[in-house]
């Protein structure tokens, strides 16, 4: 067993886990933060991706331990005051889920890109989005969300500094 | 909790020397540093060390440092840190491109260099880089040449509990990567690492066969004429290639003879 504590969607969190546990398993089983999905045990999908000091990562493939002392952001943390995120308005306006399995790590990996990319077009987006599959809707409206949110939030931050 | 049925213990060493004092204890134990390779591995139960001993947060195993000559990158550095460093962009765009082309932005967040090449998949990015440049491997024992480092399919020179601390990239007039990677795993099919040096040629392949290779009726001809012209009439036996679901080895062989042209034409072109 080994002690960590690290902060989640801004609450300091602290627990005894075994040392197997993924991180994965720690937001949803420990925490119960079931918004990040696992889809595969090949760590292909995205389902599971979650940002660790800002950074976006695939949550099944982490150990706990590795994120001792870490802040994690989750899907659940993206929302404030219970005003949707920009990325997450841009999915429902442009229709960007189906199932909605694969949704909070798509979203995830978008803030991400967002982010890192301050011009996303969307062959660039197509190729950041290579670690997350979809299975429902051939990607079209996840990019257009994604393209979306990025104009978006350009122009907020331009009002923001105006 | 499923996926990893089995107990192990995860400790995370203070320093190289305290690695390699937990490893001396615990014998099977595994060093783990971005874990894109291990844990996929210990899900499959494929590897089952009973200790991890998690060198990643270890300082001196992160820095990268331009030198006369040559750009120095610690084992610890990730793909994402080496692909935008202003330095590597610089110095070496070829090097800075390969590691921007491996698996997807979150494996590039975890994934080391030092974990990708102790690995040494047949199908990974990095080795078509260290053998194409001429790289050393600094451990925590020896110096090895890039090309007495990686030694076979998932096989390098490192002994038990030995550890890849760094790796020196000489810096080389003109090169380039260019890629047919799978398109389900992103892994390479065929990766071709061309760089020219005063003093000649370099061209490394990855993907294609077991272990990465270096092709010198290439080499020689790009020395004499440094154009994609100079390679297009040479062909890599299929032979010792690999054959798999993907592709057949005669197909690999022609894509070694296509990335070339195009590597060799990347480079021209900056
Ligand atoms: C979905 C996905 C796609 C990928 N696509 C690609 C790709 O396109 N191209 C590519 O090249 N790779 C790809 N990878 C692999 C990725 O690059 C890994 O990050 C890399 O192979 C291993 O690095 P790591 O730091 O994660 O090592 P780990 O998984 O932590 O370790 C791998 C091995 O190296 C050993 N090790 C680690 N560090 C050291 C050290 N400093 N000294 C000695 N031994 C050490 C460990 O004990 C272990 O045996 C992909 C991985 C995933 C999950
Ligand atoms: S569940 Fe993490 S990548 Fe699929
Ligand atoms: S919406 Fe169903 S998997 Fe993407």
């Amino acid at each position: 067993m080994t002690a960590v504590s690290m902060t989640v969607n801004g609450k300091a969190v602290s627990a005894d886990v075994e040392d197997r546990t993924l991180l994965v398993y720690f937001l949803r089983e420990h925490l119960q933060l079931t918004g990040t999905h696992i889809g595969c045990d090949t760590s292909q999908c995205g389902a599971c991706t979650v940002h660790l000091d800002g950074k976006a990562v695939k949550s099944c493939t982490i150990f706990v331990g590795q994120a001792d002392g870490a802040n994690v952001t989750t899907i659940e943390g993206l929302a404030r005051d219970g005003v949707l995120h920009p990325v997450q308005e841009a999915f429902r306006e442009n229709h960007g889920l189906q199932c909605g399995f694969c949704t909070p790590g798509m979203i995830m990996t978008a803030v991400d890109m967002i982010r890192r990319k301050p011009n996303l077009d969307r062959e660039i987006i197509r190729h950041e989005l290579e670690g997350n599959i979809c299975r429902c809707t051939g990607y079209h409206n996840i990019v257009s969300a994604i393209e979306d949110a990025a104009n978006r939030m350009k122009e907020s931050a331009k009002d923001n500094a105006a | 909790m499923s996926m990893i049925p089995y107990a192990f213990s995860y400790r995370r060493p203070k320093s190289l020397a305290e690695a390699e004092a937990f490893f001396a204890a615990s014998p099977e134990s595994r060093f783990l540093a971005g874990g894109q390779t291990l844990i996929p591995t210990m899900k499959m139960r494929l590897a089952m060390p009973p200790e991890l001993i998690d060198i990643s947060g270890l300082a001196d195993l992160k820095f990268i440092r331009a030198e006369a000559g040559q750009i120095v990158i610690g084992a610890g550095v990730k793909h994402a840190d080496v692909a935008t460093a202003p330095e590597v962009r610089k110095a070496i765009p070829a090097l800075a491109e390969l590691v921007g082309m491996i698996g997807d932005p979150a494996v590039r967040h975890m994934g080391t260099l030092g974990g990708s090449i102790a690995n040494n998949d047949p199908a990974a990015d990095y080795p078509g880089a260290l053998v194409g440049l001429g790289a050393t491997v600094k451990t925590t024992r020896a110096e090895y040449a890039a090309d007495e480092f990686f030694t076979g399919m998932f096989s390098t020179a490192l002994a038990d509990g030995e550890i890849v601390t760094s790796v020196s990239f000489p810096v080389p007039k003109m090169a380039a990567y260019a890629k047919f990677p799978n398109p389900a795993s992103r892994y390479a099919m065929a990766g071709v690492f061309v760089a020219m040096f005063a003093e000649g040629v370099r061209v490394a392949v990855t993907g294609a066969g077991s272990c990465v290779f270096r092709v010198p009726a290439m080499e020689k001809a790009l020395a004499v004429s440094f154009a994609p012209a100079a390679v297009a009439g040479i062909s890599v036996s299929p032979e010792d290639l690999n054959s798999d679901i993907h592709a057949s080895a005669e197909y690999r062989a022609h894509l070694v003879g296509v990335m070339a042209g195009r590597a060799v034409a990347t480079a021209l072109s900056r």
